[in-house]
């Protein structure tokens, strides 16, 4: 008997993520936002979310992928942290999957870089692979991810 | 019996007793003076009576043993057989801080502990008996950061089991009936809000104190620091204005099914309407005296005063100024340090006053009051004043500065360095106060909560320290203002004066120093900042530029007692903003204090002037805006005289000066909006009638009025009222030490001062309002 878990989806650059439904607090269209000077270039801005203020993170800078043209607008994945809502910004929004263990694959050795500290995982479906997001990791900008490329993820 | 019911009763009797012991203390110290009649004496009595009573009711033995003794003692002096002296009110004193340790280890710990009172209900015994034996030397003794000095409350096994056994309760008869003192109570209410918890400023910075240790209570907020009492007639209106917003609610959710603009505009005026009254209310439920921190401070200047052998006399004014209660938790510390500092380093002992002129009885005087939407708060002495070269020298001693460095220092520098980490002047180490942990947790703690310290001091004349304090945290004024198309927020506090230069005047006016942009302010150097070019979200204006279009908004800000400019792109509107925290992603920006959400419902940033000032370097030394020359400052003996004052110019040329405190507004009409009532000039301002006078006119009375246009107008309010004062124009705001030369003489006129090296007419404001409106007091003057 295989335990199924449930994942939002979306797109990035080509690339389909998921990350898990019980993390998401919402899905909202693009919001306009108030850039932060000084700020790492990941940080997009801060938006208002019913007198909320979220800070949303640009995940294809923070995957170290390339930008968004400027006339695709991004959607808003509204996270839940250990230090409140995040929002990260996403290309495209996908459906809520279920997926099974069975599918499931540590991530494989060859993949480095950036996207190997956030990537906990893949999920294959039958015409694509679907990557697993650690949205802790994803929006902790304190730690320089460069230095523990290294580093084994269990 | 119900165990929650008891823990009830038990924290009702903690916050009922505590309160007691407050007003215990602070009417002991009426009577010790002979203040008072005999109310006073019921007062203390009552007091020491509920707490037996109630302890009694609760099955608390030992705290309504103690309080019995103290009720017998009490009852003597009562009836006049015990006479008031020091020994007595300091036995009582000590009776009052055993009932507090005890209380509070009950609050802990939810049951009595054994502690050993014998010594004091001995001593309480004694003072029955009223044996001529100077008072035991039982001082309580401070920490430096402890709230109350802590009653001698010897640990158990200190105590021998014999005496703490021992039947200690004197034979005196049962007092007489007292009124019953719950028919007392004034017409309020504890409710027990649930006070957002203060971060206790003193937790993390409280040093290891030698002397009794205080048992760790501060890890947990105490149920009495955590209630507050709130006026039953401010509830109500607090519940109807929420029985009125759900309604707007109502109607606004059914104007969703079916849509309708002129309703829907109704309702949303209206909720506008009861939101800020919803604001202000809970706001001014918030708001509590800052007397009730400063009930505590006769008791501590007693205690210290009499521990160092000095005499103090404590003036205390303005105690009804309202602050929002998490400030007041966080100034209580500072001030006790401050006062302790105060009366340890700053008035001489008796002997050496007398020796400097001085009377034997030192000063201590609080001020609190309102000005420009802060709270201002000013601890005066008149003792020995601070002197400048034992500073640097201990610094130099303390390797905090070098001895090079020493000798650059300005005065103010030099002030300051008493407020870095591990610095005391102190020759001998006292347990008041020398140790060297003081002066910077002060200034951290005001900082903290976005106040300032600033220190004012003249040698043989004494010491004043004043405190700018926000009033409150949440929602707080601010400038607004826009650069490179974005909208930032600072915070008014840190806000000294707007400049705005336009044409050939912003090309003049901003200077290059070796690459350094400077501004000629009045005469200063003003060093400048540009916040697009900080920020890297925009280019500086082009000062080559050519075109007459060219403005340069300059924004005078003041950061750690430093003034810097910083130059933006737009200067908007003050507004009320709510101060929202950052995410953990953008702590690390020591330029932001936060964000808000504006009336768009966009996000702004706010700015943090100091983390601004650090990363734009800026900062540099403050040079008093109108440095007073020798003779003025020999004159100036009232040295608490020093006023903020506004100058401005009328008629010919002539000066004059109102305090800054009564000016509400500068503001600026064209001449067309002046419409005729009354026989007075009035125009419509912010929804009422001003009256406008001309100050020239006024004092003159034969003086054509001013002709300019636009006209410049100080809008001053008093008592409610307010009033246009036409001036010709506005020169400049400072701070001055006022020493009025000729007093009265014409109309219209308290006096001359020289001001800046000019003579300056001080404007009798009353006076001119009264002109414009017969029924306002003279006597509130």
């Amino acid at each position: 008997m295989s335990t199924t878990r449930q994942f939002c989806t979306f797109s990035l650059d080509g690339l389909f993520f998921g990350v898990d439904v019980l993390n998401v607090q919402e899905v909202i269209l693009y919001q306009e936002m108030t850039r932060v000077p000084l700020a790492s270039a990941v940080v997009r801005g801060l938006i208002n979310l019913r007198g909320q203020i979220v800070t949303a993170i640009d995940l294809r800078r923070r995957l170290g992928l390339k930008d968004r043209g400027s006339e695709v607008l991004p959607m808003n994945v509204v996270v839940r942290t250990g230090d409140g809502a995040v929002s990260l910004l996403v290309d495209e929004i996908g459906d809520v999957l279920g997926m099974s263990d069975e599918c499931y694959e540590a991530p494989p050795e060859t993949l480095t870089g950036t996207a190997r500290q956030m990537v906990t995982g893949v999920y294959k479906l039958k015409d694509k692979l679907m990557l697993v997001l650690d949205t802790e990791r994803a929006v902790d900008l304190q730690n320089p991810v460069q230095h523990r490329a290294s580093a084994k993820i269990p | 019996m119900n165990k929650d019911i008891q823990k009830q009763l038990i924290e009702d009797l903690i916050v009922e007793s505590m309160e007691g012991l407050e007003r215990f203390d602070r009417e002991l110290l009426a009577l010790e003076k002979h203040e008072g009649g005999a109310e006073t004496t019921n007062t203390i009595f009552r007091v020491i009576h509920t707490i037996k009573g109630t302890a009694g009711c609760l099955g608390l033995g030992r705290i309504e043993k103690t309080a019995h003794a103290g009720e017998n003692l009490l009852s003597l002096v009562r009836d006049g057989n015990v006479f008031v002296n020091g020994a007595l009110i300091s036995g009582l004193l000590a009776l009052s801080d055993t009932l507090r340790g005890m209380l509070r280890t009950l609050e802990q710990s939810g049951a009595e502990q054994d502690s050993d009172q014998a010594e004091l209900l001995a001593r309480l015994e004694a003072l029955q008996n009223q044996e001529s034996t100077p008072p035991p030397p039982v001082k309580p003794a401070f920490g430096l950061f402890d709230d109350d000095p802590l009653p001698e409350v010897e640990p158990v096994t200190a105590a021998a089991p014999a005496e703490a056994s021992a039947p200690v309760s004197p034979p005196v008869p049962e007092p007489a009936p007292v009124p019953l003192p719950q028919a007392a109570a004034a017409p309020t209410v504890r409710s027990v809000l649930a006070a957002t918890p203060v971060p206790a400023p003193a937790a993390n910075t409280r040093p290891a104190a030698p002397g009794p240790i205080a048992p760790e209570s501060e890890t947990k907020t105490s149920v009495a620091d955590t209630a507050i009492r709130v006026d039953v007639a401010q509830l109500d209106k607090l519940m109807n204005l929420v029985g009125e917003l759900v309604l707007a609610r109502n109607q606004i959710v059914s104007n969703t099914q079916q849509f309708d603009p002129a309703a829907l505009l109704t309702a949303a005026q209206r909720l506008n309407i009861i939101t800020t009254e919803l604001q202000e209310k809970v706001m001014k439920t918030r708001m509590q005296p800052i007397g009730n921190v400063w009930a505590r401070f006769p008791r501590i200047v007693r205690d210290v005063s009499n521990d160092l052998g000095k005499r103090v006399r404590l003036i205390m004014e303005g105690q009804s100024t309202e602050l929002d209660r998490t400030i007041i938790e966080a100034i209580k510390d500072p001030l006790t340090h401050i006062i302790r500092n105060s009366i340890d380093h700053g008035i001489e002992s008796p002997e050496r006053r007398h020796a400097a002129g001085k009377p034997g009885e030192g000063l201590l005087s609080l001020r609190a009051y309102h000005e420009g939407g802060q709270v201002n708060i000013e601890i005066m002495d008149d003792g020995a004043g601070i002197n400048i070269d034992r500073i640097k020298a201990k610094a130099v001693e303390k390797n905090l500065i070098t001895q090079d460095g020493a000798g650059l220092l300005t005065e103010r520098e030099a002030l300051n360095l008493i407020f870095l980490p591990g610095f005391s002047t102190a020759e001998k180490i006292t347990n008041v106060s020398g140790r060297g942990v003081g002066m910077d947790v002060v200034r951290t703690n005001i900082e903290k909560i976005g106040g300032s310290v600033d220190l004012h001091t003249e040698v043989d004349q004494g010491t004043t320290i004043k405190i700018r304090i926000p009033l409150t945290l949440a929602i707080i004024p601010a400038l607004i203002v826009t650069s490179g198309g974005d909208r930032y927020a600072i915070p008014q506090v840190s806000l000294l004066e707007l400049v705005r230069l336009e044409g050939a005047q912003a090309r003049r006016g901003i200077e290059q120093l070796c690459g350094t942009p400077v501004h000629r302010l009045r005469g200063q150097l003003l060093p400048l900042a540009f916040l697009n070019c900080e920020f890297g979200v925009g280019d500086a204006p082009d000062m080559s530029s050519a075109s007459d279009d060219l403005v340069v908004n300059i924004v005078v800000l003041q950061a750690d007692g430093r003034q810097f400019g910083l130059v933006v792109d737009e200067i908007n509107d003050t507004e009320e903003i709510v101060v929202k925290p950052l995410g953990k992603q953008l702590k690390g920006i020591a330029c932001f204090a936060g964000a808000t959400i504006m009336g768009d419902g966009k996000v702004a940033l706010i700015l943090d002037v100091l983390g601004l000032a650090q990363h734009a370097n800026v900062v540099v030394e403050t040079r008093d805006r109108a440095p007073l020359n020798e003779t003025e400052r020999s004159n100036s003996t009232a040295r608490d005289a020093r006023q903020t004052l506004l100058l401005f110019s009328v008629g010919d040329d002539r000066r004059m000066a109102i305090p800054l405190s009564m000016a509400a507004r500068l503001e600026e009409f064209p001449r067309s909006r002046i419409e005729r009532s009354g026989g007075l000039n009035v125009v419509q301002y912010r929804g009422q009638i001003l009256p406008l006078v001309d100050v020239a006119q006024h004092l003159e009375p034969g003086m054509s009025p001013s002709e300019a246009d636009p006209v410049q107008v100080v809008v001053c309010t008093e008592q409610g009222r307010s009033a246009g004062l036409v001036v010709r124009s506005i020169n400049d705001i400072v701070e001055e030490t006022l020493s009025v030369q000729r007093q009265g003489g014409s109309r219209g006129v308290l006096g001359s001062a020289v001001i800046q090296n000019r003579v300056t007419d001080l404007l009798d404001v009353r006076s001119m309002m009264r002109s414009v409106d017969p029924t306002f007091e003279e006597s509130a003057a």
